[in-house]
């Protein structure tokens, strides 16, 4: 199981985001993408995801991926264990309901599960994407700015998460802007 | 695909989504005897061509809602990611959107039947014709939503796309209700509906994925 990049560049509306691009990560391996706004971290996620083609290069990936970006695709009229159920019940681990419940309580979020979605705020919302995440179990994690909107404690909370899923044999591939601790992760500087 | 539908079908019902087609639907059908006054032989005999346009603008009503929010909320990522087919995903969107507006839409033309003073027979000739071009709607509409949700102020374009398309389905559909042509009219409604039902999910798996991008 691996993700790999060969010299992938990433064009969006004309213009050459990056260029160039490649690493690899094997099991246990993380690695940020860091540079300033509007350089294509966002776009490198996506691309990583399948949902954009690269323009030039090759990525490569061979196990199932879990995605995080901007958006929860969390139901907003739903409870929240009700949505967060909907997405485990399509991933291919089995046992949906009890990797929603572990994924709540690795959030703190077990008083919130009887909470419509949208009357959570929006760390809450981000604790409850990173949970629909980490209830995947899919080794591939692909996270866009995960520490936004989140206070200090859930940032540690985000980190030691990584590091479980990194100490499991998972691959951690994460843009942000923000710091945040992951020990011996590569650097991918857009 | 099934906890797709399910979910899509739960979300149009809680969200009124359906009464709100039954209810715009019945209000078309009886802005007709009120235009066109109290004319109960007059009524009778335009009245199933009443309903198939009153069906047509109802059908339109939740066009906005299909795609464009699911869209916006990163649901077709997700989908994306899990390896799901597009197409698969479009054509549970319309079988959710079948079921929360055809079989009420449907009901409701018994009573709009009623109001336009329908005799039985050509009442049962609408319901069949409904049965039959209603998927059709559907999958018209889904493929409208998909297409106008990329699109700035989509709404106000979607009926220009959707309308000219739906023309064969009011032809046959309104064709169907003549007894000595009926027959005929079934089949070519019922062909319609067919071609419909099976492009739809393909090119409104194209539009989301352009959308997407």
């Amino acid at each position: 199981m691996s993700l790999a990049f060969r010299d992938v560049a990433c064009v969006r509306g004309g213009r050459m985001l990056f260029s160039g691009v490649s690493f690899d990560l094997a099991p246990g391996d993380a690695a940020t993408v860091t540079g300033p706004n509007g350089i294509g971290k966002s776009s490198l996620i996506r691309i990583a995801a399948g949902l954009l083609p690269p323009f030039e290069g090759a990525v490569s990936c061979d196990a199932d991926k879990a995605l995080l970006t901007e958006a929860s695709a969390l139901d907003s009229d739903r409870t929240l264990v009700a949505a967060l159920r909907f997405w485990a019940s399509l991933d291919r681990a089995p046992n949906p309901d009890a990797r929603v419940v572990q994924a709540l309580q690795a959030l703190d979020l077990e008083a919130l599960d009887g909470i419509p979605v949208r009357l959570l705020s929006t760390g809450q919302r981000r604790r409850a994407a990173i949970a629909r995440i980490a209830a995947s179990e899919a080794p591939v994690w692909l996270l866009d700015e995960p520490a936004n909107g989140l206070d200090t404690h859930s940032v540690a909370r985000l980190e030691a998460l990584i590091a479980r899923h990194r100490a499991g044999g998972g691959i951690a591939l994460v843009a942000t802007h923000l710091p945040l601790s992951m020990p011996g992760a590569q650097e991918i500087g857009l | 695909m099934i906890a797709l539908v399910r979910r899509d079908l739960r979300h149009s019902l809680s969200s009124g989504g359906a009464t709100l087609v039954v209810g715009f639907f019945l209000l078309v059908a009886t802005l007709f005897p009120f235009a066109i006054g109290p004319d109960a032989a007059l009524l009778a005999k335009i009245g199933g061509g009443v309903i198939w346009t009153a069906a047509l603008l109802a059908a339109l009503l939740p066009v906005e809602r299909l795609i464009g929010p699911d869209l916006d909320a990163g649901v077709f990522d997700q989908l994306a990611v899990r390896g799901r087919s597009m197409a698969l995903v479009a054509a549970a969107k319309i079988v959710a959107h079948w079921l929360s507006f055809g079989p009420p839409l449907m009901l409701a033309a018994i009573v709009a039947a009623g109001l336009l003073g329908l005799s039985g027979d050509t009442l049962l000739r609408v319901e069949i014709g409904l049965a039959i071009g209603t998927p059709g709607l559907a999958a018209l509409a889904v493929v409208t939503s998909a297409l106008v949700a990329g699109v700035r102020g989509g709404g106000a374009v979607s009926g220009l796309v959707m309308l000219p398309l739906a023309v064969p389905l009011l032809i046959f559909g309104a064709g169907s209700l003549d007894p000595a042509g009926s027959a005929g009219a079934i089949k070519l409604l019922a062909a319609v509906s067919l071609l419909l039902v099976a492009g739809a999910p393909f090119v409104a798996a194209a539009a989301i994925r352009a959308a997407m991008d």
